[in-house]
């Protein structure tokens, strides 16, 4: 059996992989893709790779589509607007982690 | 069998129409859905929505939920006669199954995700689960044991929740937020299709010292008023031991002594860095001599602080 895999920047994954994974459709990732809401590693490749962190989000936005019944448009937009949340989240927890015990 | 009250939970009435319960759906969703929600517990609260979703949104499945009458949520109950027939043919026993199962299994899937017909290929279900660590942990590595409720099939294709109990590696250079993925750990893949994976979430309690961001930490440092214009070195801690930090004369409150590399690691390669944050600290309580002391320098002393103020008045 493989072993553990990290979700992150440093490795990546294969749109085909990304597919299977999330268990979105090819045209889904496709629309993802198209909208900018998921940018392979290399956009001008012929074949398109993804960094591993992007697996989260895809499997987020295929619940989505699911739980809500959303189309593909929706999706996207959803889907930016998280990605949105969580990287102020994480300015937020970066600012908090900076800031003095006593300021907090 | 225990009783679920889908109404209760989805809050709508019995006579509600289909619209009315897809509506409930959609707000109960918006509110519960554990990839927008903050809410505390909105991930169980969800699967309870999702559930009650599930049966009450199809006529068939709703009709036999209505044959079962009305209960109190968790009573025990027995289902009227001939009941069983809308699961097929074969008897059983409804003593420990759960009536969410029962119905996700109605009609031949198995589960909301996909359909297992006959001899279709099917992935396994994937399980996702946070994992709370400590610091430490984080920065040794650890194997953490976690419990998962996984549906399984029983013998005449039932599905039946069971606890299942895990051990995962987490290796060193995880930090918080940061996801693992265990490729075949999760539910077992039918008629020949891949088994699932396991998700794994890493949560790091909050550290009495540290702070964490990425993989830097940060660390108060408090000193007093003559170190800090003296200079001094200082014992800190860090996940690795205590280790002397040099502060250079003049030093200021907020300002960021790094400690290059001693931070957690990262999981390919190199360690971030810790971040010791100055603070100039004052004792509540002098001394006559210490007093004695700082009145002399208040004399002696011609810093002002506040010169970048107004030309005139503050001071």
């Amino acid at each position: 059996m493989k072993s553990e895999q990290w979700l992150h920047a440093h490795y990546e994954v294969s749109f085909e992989e990304l597919c299977e994974l999330s268990g979105l459709s090819q045209a889904e990732l496709r629309e993802l893709v198209a909208s900018g809401v998921l940018v392979p590693t290399d956009p001008a490749a012929q074949e398109w790779s993804f960094s591993a962190d992007r697996l989260t989000m895809a499997r987020s936005a295929r619940r989505l589509r699911r739980d809500f019944d959303l189309d593909p448009g929706a999706v996207a937009l959803v889907t930016a607007l998280l990605e949105r949340i969580r990287d102020l989240e994480a300015e937020i927890r970066d600012l908090r982690a900076r800031l003095p015990g006593a300021m907090r | 069998m225990k009783y679920k009250d889908y109404y209760g939970v989805m809050g709508v009435d019995r006579k509600a129409s289909a619209e009315e319960i897809k509506q409930a759906y959609r707000k109960l969703a918006r509110k519960y859905h554990p990839d927008v929600s903050k809410e505390p517990g909105a991930e169980e609260k969800f699967k309870e929505v999702g559930e009650a979703y599930e049966t009450l949104k199809d006529p068939e499945k709703r009709a036999a939920y209505d044959q079962l009458g009305s209960h109190r949520p968790g009573q025990d109950f027995r289902p009227p006669p001939g009941w069983e027939r809308h699961f097929g043919s074969g008897t059983f026993s409804f003593e420990d199954l759960d009536l969410g199962d029962l119905f996700a299994g109605m009609g031949g899937g198995m589960h909301r995700d996909g359909r297992a017909g006959a001899g279709i290929r099917m992935p396994g279900q994937d399980y996702e689960v946070t994992a709370h660590i400590t610091l430490e942990d984080a920065y040794r590595g650890t194997e953490v044991d976690l419990e998962l409720g996984v549906p399984e099939l029983d013998e005449n294709g039932f599905v039946h929740r069971v606890r299942r109990a895990f051990k995962a590696r987490i290796p060193k250079g995880a930090t918080d937020g940061q996801r693992l993925r265990l490729p075949g750990r999760g539910g077992k893949g039918l008629n020949g299709g891949r088994d699932g994976d396991l998700y794994l979430n890493v949560a790091l309690h909050p550290h009495r010292l540290f702070r964490v961001s990425g993989h830097d930490l940060f660390l108060d440092l408090p000193l007093a008023p003559w170190e800090a214009v003296l200079g001094t070195t200082v014992q800190v801690p860090t996940l690795a031991g205590t280790v002397s930090l040099k502060v250079p004369p003049g030093t200021h409150a907020g300002q960021q002594l790094r400690l290059a590399g001693r931070g957690l690691p990262k999981p390919h390669a190199g360690e971030g860095d810790l971040f010791a944050i100055v603070q100039i600290a004052v004792p509540s309580v002098a001394s006559e001599r210490e007093r004695a002391l700082y009145q002399e320098l208040a004399e002696v002393s011609t810093f002002n602080p506040r010169g970048h103020f107004a030309q005139e008045g503050a001071k």
